[in-house]
């Protein structure tokens, strides 16, 4: 078997300003992060002939997307060979995915990759707010239809908080996980927080902290959700064989998971312990020599702590249902442990990048220019992966 | 039952009125396909087991088995019955057709995997939506 996406590289990142309730222009957000990737790979905008990003323009959820392939590809004025935007995908990631497939093939040789969110600003001072509006714009008129939202709204399962909870509650019923270890997601991410001066929370959090926090979804509290934010992240995805003559060494794409194999279903898949993320990792391993303990560093989608806990399993860090008790107490997954996780802080304490921002950090931690919180000893390989519920897509990197 | 909650109702289509209006005449109904009698939820033209088209909406028993569940503390909209209990739910006839729902007619506490529980229907505009009770032991 070829594995194609090793014809694939990224080549440069870039990150626009990122913070709660910026107020600022979600296109302007995403160009500052587009400009700023293709400036890192020693490129111009000329050099760009591919585009990729999800979702893409979307009505109807405000904040949850900052600018669509057509408003870039135009604000830009680039000449593209190939395209990409949607939310159909393997997860957030699968737009990267996509990109790796675009270059492989020859479509493109620069595809420049982007996802960017105003969610912070769209929800204002009224917090987080329902899937779809809830109570919906329409007076109450709004009905539900469509795969995701038909069967979960008019039961009141507003947020993917509640989908997520259930599949958490149900690993504790069959593994006995607890609380106290799950907490070590979130207190992980924000003790990495603390020494990322572009993460959103940094204070301190303690294990009493966090079983005062209030409760969203029985297990979930709110320190078990992310943090909505503004910000847009970028990456340029190049043919290999091009990337030799760019700024950086090229970080290659060693294998890619974009399985599900499975239902695609919050309430019909098969195992209510883990989600799509258990066929994207069954790929993704199918397709290296390497294995998980040649993992150096893991950035691991945390949109709800259990989500980060059900890709370590189903990665392989530890057996299935093993993953309460791998990182109970925390030591495992620190900075200086094993499989440091999330060092920037994940969506949990440095902000909700929706995917993107999990790769990002990965480059950063390959390229050793983390600062204060990069992992020591020159990580070679690390992982990247996002999404919940049927969206998953993962990537394994290593450095050139 | 207490005071109807707010819901978003399901948009009612050709394909999914069995289900959504079966409450009218006390019944949760699935299609299920004649061949090889599995039942498809939600509603799709073909049978997901053996793809026959020979699907007729069939009432089930009613009775079901909470698989998972959760107890939403947050007021995503204004509500005056915090906590409530979204669960998942496995019917009698077929485990691997699941509903999501809601967990009515006892304290939220109460409410644990494995609980047997039992449809009943409360009707909103034109639809009835299918929740659950315990069933006394």
């Amino acid at each position: 078997m070829e594995i194609s996406e090793r014809r694939a590289a990224i080549t440069g990142i870039g990150q626009s300003e990122v913070g709660r309730r910026l107020g600022r222009d979600p296109l302007e957000l995403t160009l500052d992060a587009c400009l700023a990737a293709i400036e890192d790979a020693g490129l111009t905008r000329d050099d760009i002939d591919g585009l990729s990003t999800y979702p893409g323009a979307m009505a109807g959820q405000p904040g949850f997307t900052g600018a669509g392939v057509m408003e870039v590809h135009d604000a830009l004025r680039l000449e593209l060979e190939w395209w990409n935007g949607g939310m159909e995908t393997s997860g957030q990631l699968g737009s990267v995915i996509n990109a790796c497939m675009a270059v492989a093939c020859g479509f493109a040789k620069h595809v420049l990759c982007f996802r960017s969110v105003w969610e912070a600003t769209a929800q204002g001072k009224g917090g987080r707010g329902p899937i779809g509006g809830g109570a919906g714009a329409a007076g109450g008129k709004f009905r539900a239809s469509g795969p995701m939202i038909e069967f979960t709204l008019p039961f009141r399962a507003y947020s993917a908080a509640n989908w997520v909870a259930m599949f958490a509650q149900r690993h504790f019923h069959e593994f006995g996980t607890t609380r106290e270890q799950l907490a070590q997601i979130a207190l992980n991410a924000r003790k990495n927080a603390a020494l990322n001066p572009n993460a959103i929370y940094r204070d301190p959090m303690s294990m009493d902290d966090y079983f005062a926090a209030r409760m969203i979804s029985t297990p979930f509290c709110l320190f078990d959700c992310d943090v909505p934010v503004d910000g847009a992240t970028a990456f340029i995805v190049s043919r290999a064989e091009t990337a030799a003559d760019l700024r950086r060494p090229p970080i290659r794409v060693e294998a890619v998971g974009s399985a599900l194999r499975g239902r695609p279903s919050w309430d019909q898949f098969d195992d209510l312990t883990t989600m799509a993320l258990r066929d994207a990792s069954a790929m993704l391993w199918e397709r290296s020599d390497l294995s998980p303990s040649d993992v150096d560093v893991a950035e691991l989608y945390d949109g709800f702590s259990f989500i980060t806990l059900a890709w370590i399993e189903a990665l392989g860090f530890c057996k299935r249902g093993e993953g309460g008790a791998f990182i109970e107490g925390g030591q495992r997954i620190a900075l200086e442990g094993e499989l440091p996780l999330n060092t920037h802080g994940g969506q949990l304490s440095a902000g909700r990048l929706h995917g993107y921002g999990f790769l990002h950090e990965a480059c950063v931690q390959l390229w050793g220019e983390a600062g204060a919180r990069q992992v020591s000893g020159s990580p070679q390989v690390a992982l990247a992966a996002a999404g919940g519920g049927p969206l998953a897509g993962c990537l394994l990197l290593t450095a050139d | 039952m207490s005071e109807k909650p707010f819901r978003v109702l399901p948009r009612v289509t050709p394909q999914n009125q069995h289900f959504w209006c079966g409450g009218a005449e006390g019944k949760l109904q699935f299609l299920r396909c004649g061949p090889c009698g599995s039942y498809v939820h939600p509603p799709a033209p073909v049978c997901g087991k053996c793809l026959s088209k020979d699907l007729t909406p069939t009432a089930v028993s009613g009775r079901a088995t909470v698989a998972t569940f959760t107890l939403n503390h947050q007021p995503w909209v204004p509500a005056a019955d915090h906590p409530y209990v979204v669960a998942i739910v496995e019917i009698e006839e077929q485990p691997d057709v699941r509903l999501m729902t809601n967990i009515v007619g006892c304290p939220p506490e109460a409410v644990h995997i494995g609980m047997a529980v039992a449809v009943e229907f409360e009707e909103h505009e034109d639809v009835w939506i299918p929740v659950f009770a315990p069933v006394d032991a």
